[in-house]
């Protein structure tokens, strides 16, 4: 039986766009929250409905295709408002719509004082809306809908209080520099038409995988530079990394949804559906896994020393999505997805835990002024707790086990090494360590908030604490869909996968028809020349081992300095204050694009106005007008009126025609 | 009659009727005066539809056709009414009878004095402008080229701004210039057909066979050219419209952006490629590089403006040297987006200057410092707003990004550069439009006197309503219209690309090499199945 009901998973909360924009205004506020968390229920149902059909289906024939209409078609285009449901895109709108979901139903509690509610509604409806459609989308350019799409709703939301200037800022930074990116993204979409002639992933990459050499390397090579480019700017990679921690100026749902379901995790769902181009690319992939893992360290060095509670999450986030980066670039594009869902899980269990302590603390967002939290909010406390664990990658936690199989395949893979690795494990440690430090500094310790806001610190209403807890429970168990094998050995990991009905590495050979496997990777490097490093599980284990001992250690270095003496860490600081100056100042990164972007383009814009428009181009045209004027007064002196004047110079200019003539 | 015999003239006369009429209107019932000039611009338009549907992608080349002998000269049929629509024509006419509509409902608050001399001039520049776009008689195409500066003339220069005088008369030379350089190319080029074959003939399709030495080509070429880059406009013949805008009402802004610059644009399609081919593709480097400077150059200017008018001015120079962009790489793609960015753009743009013409009429001013926060009062307007804004910086799903998207493919098939130059827009836009969002709709309301600006009226959301949802409509189903104009389109890319083969091909004698000529194709709608042929095996 076929399975014709994929339009139907975006166009659900595109009914909830409508019903909020038209008639939101009219409805009662639970009603248009209610509205808005069913229409992404019903994606949900019918994602994970596709899921499971998929699942029913033999492994080599999981794909629904599903074409509704023409879109941009003439010439050579023939592009299709077309659907494609493949185990990628399956895991993709589940988890999109999954937390998604989650994340609308705190909401409702969230914003329920908020004056413009339904609009609030709408705008997270269609964020959800395009999203849905960049990852079932067929085709480069109708995935370029959702790309674009979520663009424009991380505006609308960010800038959601677009009274403080700050946010109506953010929002428009952030739309912008994700148009850098889309710049370099179109101008791939229009490298990939005209080498291929299609724009469809179907025929793109059956053409790449029936003729991988007759597409010149360097071809190759650009069209996934300008893709991945593209991502930078989308998934907040260097250098087009800025907007996103100002995005934390939206509410606090907005961050969660922009984290965790939707929008940074598009570049990398985007290099992986190209997976097949960029294994053909060796050299863009060795650049997305450097800009991967510089990505991560430097994100994760700026995250140590910031204040701001969502500003330490957004730091973290850019840090792990390095993390899925340089997955993608090793060739493990299945590892990277899976950190896309376990992240989802735990970044989500994070801004919602956020949430719910600023909601508490009356807008207050700096941890410098709260601590000991714990004994009035026990549920968001413990559930914050457990994505802290996850992040820092505490054993058996998901987060631990997508972590190592990236760390593992950073290492091991051809197109990795000990360097990737070294990195990755470093920015293990300072994950565990800014995260240690957030979560005591915030919940435990000594309470550093004046008294009359302490006396209304509560925990949050149910619609929210529920939330936070089946975030909890998928950030604690999710990584046990894709147990690593090394790890299946050990008899309690194994019997407690089994009861999850997953084997080994479930996950990744769901995805392989998808992304492909290491094997395939490896297969297409050969083809190019390059060495394959044979791998073992011992080696597996014992890097494991060094990983693990870092996240505790980092934990307890957290604890040590923010728990057991306060102080030390200022005293830290204080010894190099350049660094922590360097640091807090995240690097400068905005002050130097002002300096070296900004501030040039504005100069050369006024000086292109003023020095060219105005003083050449205009003067001159109002020169000839001026000159045409003077000779028409002088001119206007001939037009005398007497008839003597004019035949005394039809005579003259008779003597001269003659004298011309007869010379 | 048949629909199809009269239909064309009706649009042309019926709008010119109404002109006619409106004078004699006594001045207490001036208020009857707009009704009347809506509701005929109305029927106007709910007349032209059915062409939309009744036009035939496969069909002959000319649809609607009319030809009647006009004026004689030395014993010959030289001048006749010959109107006729191919796909091209046809969407800018159905767009002239829709934005006249919408430009006159939205001129109701503006224009206080003198309605219905005003009334009557927008019809007839609506009369003028479908004239234009239906016009296959050279002289016929001239006669309504000029009519409509003069309705434009005094519609800036009567009910416009302080500097109007200015503004009227900078723009009425500026594009007589050009003009008059066009009416002599027109004899120049008449005369030499008349030479060659004997034949003295106003007649386009005729003309389009005729034989041009590539000397002539040039000469004539530019003439034409001249004339239309400097109602596009490009860059560095711009100068005229920000002063033009700025002091037009806002209906004049309306019809200026939304119609009279295609006007430009339609002359390359209609005139300047199909009738020489050989120079087009001699001057398409420069044409190219002016595109793309006016792309960013009008963007970056636009950035610095603090009038929103002007802003919006400086934007259709970005915009429009899009469309230029794409005519000028001769491709299928691009030129398609070429005439899909003029539709677009006479949707987003039109709406663009109502929208500041809606808080103009509040405000009496339009100067971005003086609003800032004005989403929070008028929370309906700033919804339109950031749809418009969305549509024109080329969001997906809207009309703006059809067009540049095919223009961008059309002309990275031509030379990658010019589309890692033309896709640039797509930071600028975001930049300059923006921006002014920012400064106008967000942020706190600083202003005392916003504080009790109105949200949309009725009669303005009435307005404003076709305008967004067209600009939703055709971004997300652009087939109707891509459908209907790709095989004109299609001629016109298959004449300059013999010319291009004839020109490189070794075989032909080298004083013949310099004696091109155009594809009978234009001509002729015997060979229309060929055509179509190649259309569907590309």
């Amino acid at each position: 039986m076929d399975f014709k009901y994929l339009w139907l998973i975006p166009l659900c909360p595109l009914i909830g766009v409508f019903i909020n924009a038209f008639i939101g205004h009219l409805l009662p506020r639970k009603v248009s929250g209610a509205i808005a968390s069913l229409a992404v229920l019903g994606s949900l149902i019918v994602s994970v409905m596709g899921l499971l059909h998929l699942l029913g289906l033999p492994e080599d024939q999981r794909v629904l295709h599903q074409s509704l209409f023409d879109w941009i078609a003439t010439g050579a285009v023939h592009t299709q408002v077309a659907f494609v449901l493949d185990p990628l895109s399956a895991v993709m709108v589940c988890v999109v719509s999954g937390i998604g979901f989650l994340i609308h139903v705190y909401s409702m509690g969230y914003m329920a004082h908020d004056p413009r509610y339904p609009r609030f509604f709408a705008y997270m409806n269609l964020f959800t809306f395009a999203m849905l459609l960049l990852v079932l989308a067929d085709n480069f350019l109708l995935m370029y809908v959702g790309w674009e799409g979520v663009a424009l709703c991380s505006y609308l939301l960010i800038g959601f209080w677009f009274e403080r200037p700050s946010a109506a800022a953010a929002g428009q930074k952030a739309f912008i520099v994700n148009r850098v990116g889309d710049w370099c993204f179109i101008l791939g979409m229009l490298f990939i038409f005209v080498t291929f002639g299609s724009l469809t992933f179907q025929d793109v990459f059956a053409k790449v995988a029936a003729a991988p050499l007759a597409v010149p390397t360097v071809t190759m090579t650009i069209i996934c530079l300008l893709l991945f480019a593209g991502a930078t700017g989308k998934s907040a990679q260097i250098p087009l990394y800025v907007w996103l921690p100002d995005a934390m100026e939206g509410p606090t749902p907005v961050s969660a949804l922009i984290h965790a379901a939707t929008m940074v995790t598009a570049g990398v769902y985007m290099v992986a559906r190209c997976h097949i181009l960029f294994v053909h690319a060796p050299v863009a992939l060795m650049v997305v896994a450097g800009i991967g893992a510089a990505t991560a360290l430097f994100a994760a060095l700026i995250g140590l020393v910031q204040n701001d509670i969502k500003r330490v999450l957004a730091y973290s986030t850019v840090s792990q999505l390095g993390y899925m980066f340089m997955a993608c670039g090793v060739g493990a594009f299945a590892a990277g997805i899976f950190h896309v869902m376990t992240h989802a899980f735990f970044k989500a269990l994070l801004f919602l835990g956020s949430g719910s302590v600023i909601h508490a603390m009356h807008d207050e967002q700096d941890i410098r002024r709260m601590g000991g939290l714990s004994r009035w909010m026990p549920v968001t406390t413990w559930t914050f707790w457990i994505a802290t664990l996850a992040i820092a990658g505490i054993p058996l936690f998901s987060g631990f086990i997508s972590k190592d199989q990236i760390l593992w395949y950073a290492f091991s893979s051809p197109l990795g090494g000990v360097v990737l690795w070294t990195v990755g494990v470093v920015t293990a440690l300072l994950t565990a360590f800014y995260m240690a430090r957030v979560t005591y500094k915030t919940f435990h310790g000594q309470p550093r908030m004046d008294e009359e806001t302490q006396r209304h610190i509560h925990e949050s209403p149910a619609s929210m604490s529920i939330v936070l807890i089946l975030l909890a429970v998928g950030a604690v168990f999710a990584g046990f869909l894709n147990m690593p094998e090394a790890l299946m050995k050990i008899a309690p990991i194994g019997w407690l996968t089994h009861l999850f009905g997953a084997s080994a590495e479930t996950f990744s050979d769901f995805l392989a028809p998808s992304v492909g496997t290491q094997a395939d990777v490896a297969r297409a490097l050969e083809m190019l020349h390059r060495q394959i490093v044979p791998t073992s599980h011992v080696w597996e284990m014992r890097l494991m081992g060094v990983t693990v001992v870092l996240s505790v250690l980092g934990i307890y270095a957290g604890y040590q300095m923010y728990v057991r003496k306060p102080g030390s860490a200022w005293s830290i600081a204080r010894s190099a204050p350049w660094l922590y100056n360097l640091l807090l100042n995240k690097f400068y990164v905005d002050e130097f694009y002002k300096a070296v972007v900004v501030r040039p383009g504005m100069g050369l814009a006024y000086f292109l106005w003023r020095g060219i428009d105005v003083l050449v181009i205009d003067a001159i045209v109002n020169a000839v007008a001026t000159i045409v004027g003077i000779f028409s007064h002088l001119f206007r002196g001939l037009q005398t009126g007497y008839v003597r004047n004019y035949a005394a110079g039809m005579v003259l200019g008779a003597i001269v025609v003659i004298w011309v003539l007869t010379r | 009659m048949h629909y199809n015999q009269c239909i064309l003239s009706l649009l042309i006369f019926l709008p010119l009727a109404g002109a006619a009429v409106l004078p004699f209107f006594p001045r207490k019932a001036e208020s009857a005066a707009k009704g009347f000039a809506f509701v005929l611009a109305l029927i106007t338009f709910a007349l032209s539809v059915p062409l939309f549907f009744l036009y035939s992608s496969s069909g002959a080349v000319w649809q609607f056709e009319v030809q009647k002998p006009w004026i004689q000269l030395m014993g010959q049929p030289a001048l006749t009414y010959h109107i006729g629509l191919d796909g091209i024509s046809l969407v800018m006419v159905l767009l002239t009878t829709f934005l006249s509509a919408v430009a006159i409902l939205g001129s109701f608050a503006g224009i206080k004095d003198r309605q219905k001399e005003y009334y009557a001039l927008m019809l007839l520049l609506e009369s003028a402008m479908i004239g234009v776009f239906c016009a296959l008689d050279l002289v016929l195409f001239y006669v309504f080229w000029e009519a409509m500066l003069i309705p434009m003339y005094f519609i800036i220069g009567m009910w416009g701004g302080q500097r109007r005088i200015y503004a009227a008369v900078k723009f009425f030379l500026y594009t007589m210039v050009g003009s008059l350089l066009m009416l002599v190319a027109i004899l120049v080029m008449v005369w030499i057909n008349f030479k060659t074959t004997g034949e003295l003939t106003f007649d386009l399709p005729k003309l389009y066979v005729m034989h041009l030495t590539a000397a002539a080509q040039t000469l004539l070429f530019l003439a034409f050219a001249l004339a239309f880059a400097i109602k596009v406009p490009m860059f560095p013949f711009h100068t005229w419209l920000p002063d033009a805008h700025v002091e037009a009402p806002t209906a004049g802004s309306v019809i200026l952006a939304g119609l009279l610059l295609k006007m430009g644009t339609y002359g390359f399609l209609r005139f300047c490629l199909p009738l020489f081919p050989n120079a087009s593709l001699h001057f398409a480097p420069l044409l190219v590089t002016l595109a793309i400077i006016s792309i960013i150059y009008g963007a970056l200017v636009a950035l610095r403006q603090p009038d929103m008018k002007k802003l919006v001015a400086y934007t259709s120079v970005s915009h429009l040297g899009i469309a230029m962009l794409g005519i000028f790489v001769f491709t299928l793609e691009g030129l398609q987006g070429g005439v899909y960015q003029m539709i677009s753009h006479g949707l987003a743009t039109g709406a663009l200057f109502l929208l500041v013409g809606m808080i103009y009429e509040r405000r009496h001013t339009r100067q971005i410092a003086d609003y800032g926060g004005i989403y929070s009062v008028m929370p309906k307007y700033g919804a339109v707003f950031i749809i418009i804004t969305m549509a024109s910086i080329g969001l997906p799903f809207l009309s703006g990004f059809v067009g540049e998207f095919l223009v961008f493919l059309g002309s990275w098939m031509r030379n990658p550069w010019y589309a890692v130059l033309g896709a640039s827009t797509a930071v600028l836009s975001a930049c300059y439009l923006l921006w002014m969002v920012q400064r106008v709709l967000h942020g706190p309301m600083t202003n005392e006197e916003n504080k009790s600006l109105l949200d949309l009226s009725a009669r303005e959301i009435a307005v404003l309503t076709p305008l967004a949802v067209g600009v939703i409509f055709f971004g997300v189903y652009p087939k109707p219209i891509l459908e209907r104009v790709e095989p004109s389109v299609l001629r016109i890319v298959q004449t300059v690309e013999n010319a291009r083969q004839a020109s490189i091909s070794p075989s032909v004698p080298s004083t013949e090499s310099r004696r091109t000529h155009a594809s009978p194709a234009l001509a002729q709608s015997a060979e229309q199945p060929d055509q179509l042929e190649i259309l569907h095996t590309r």
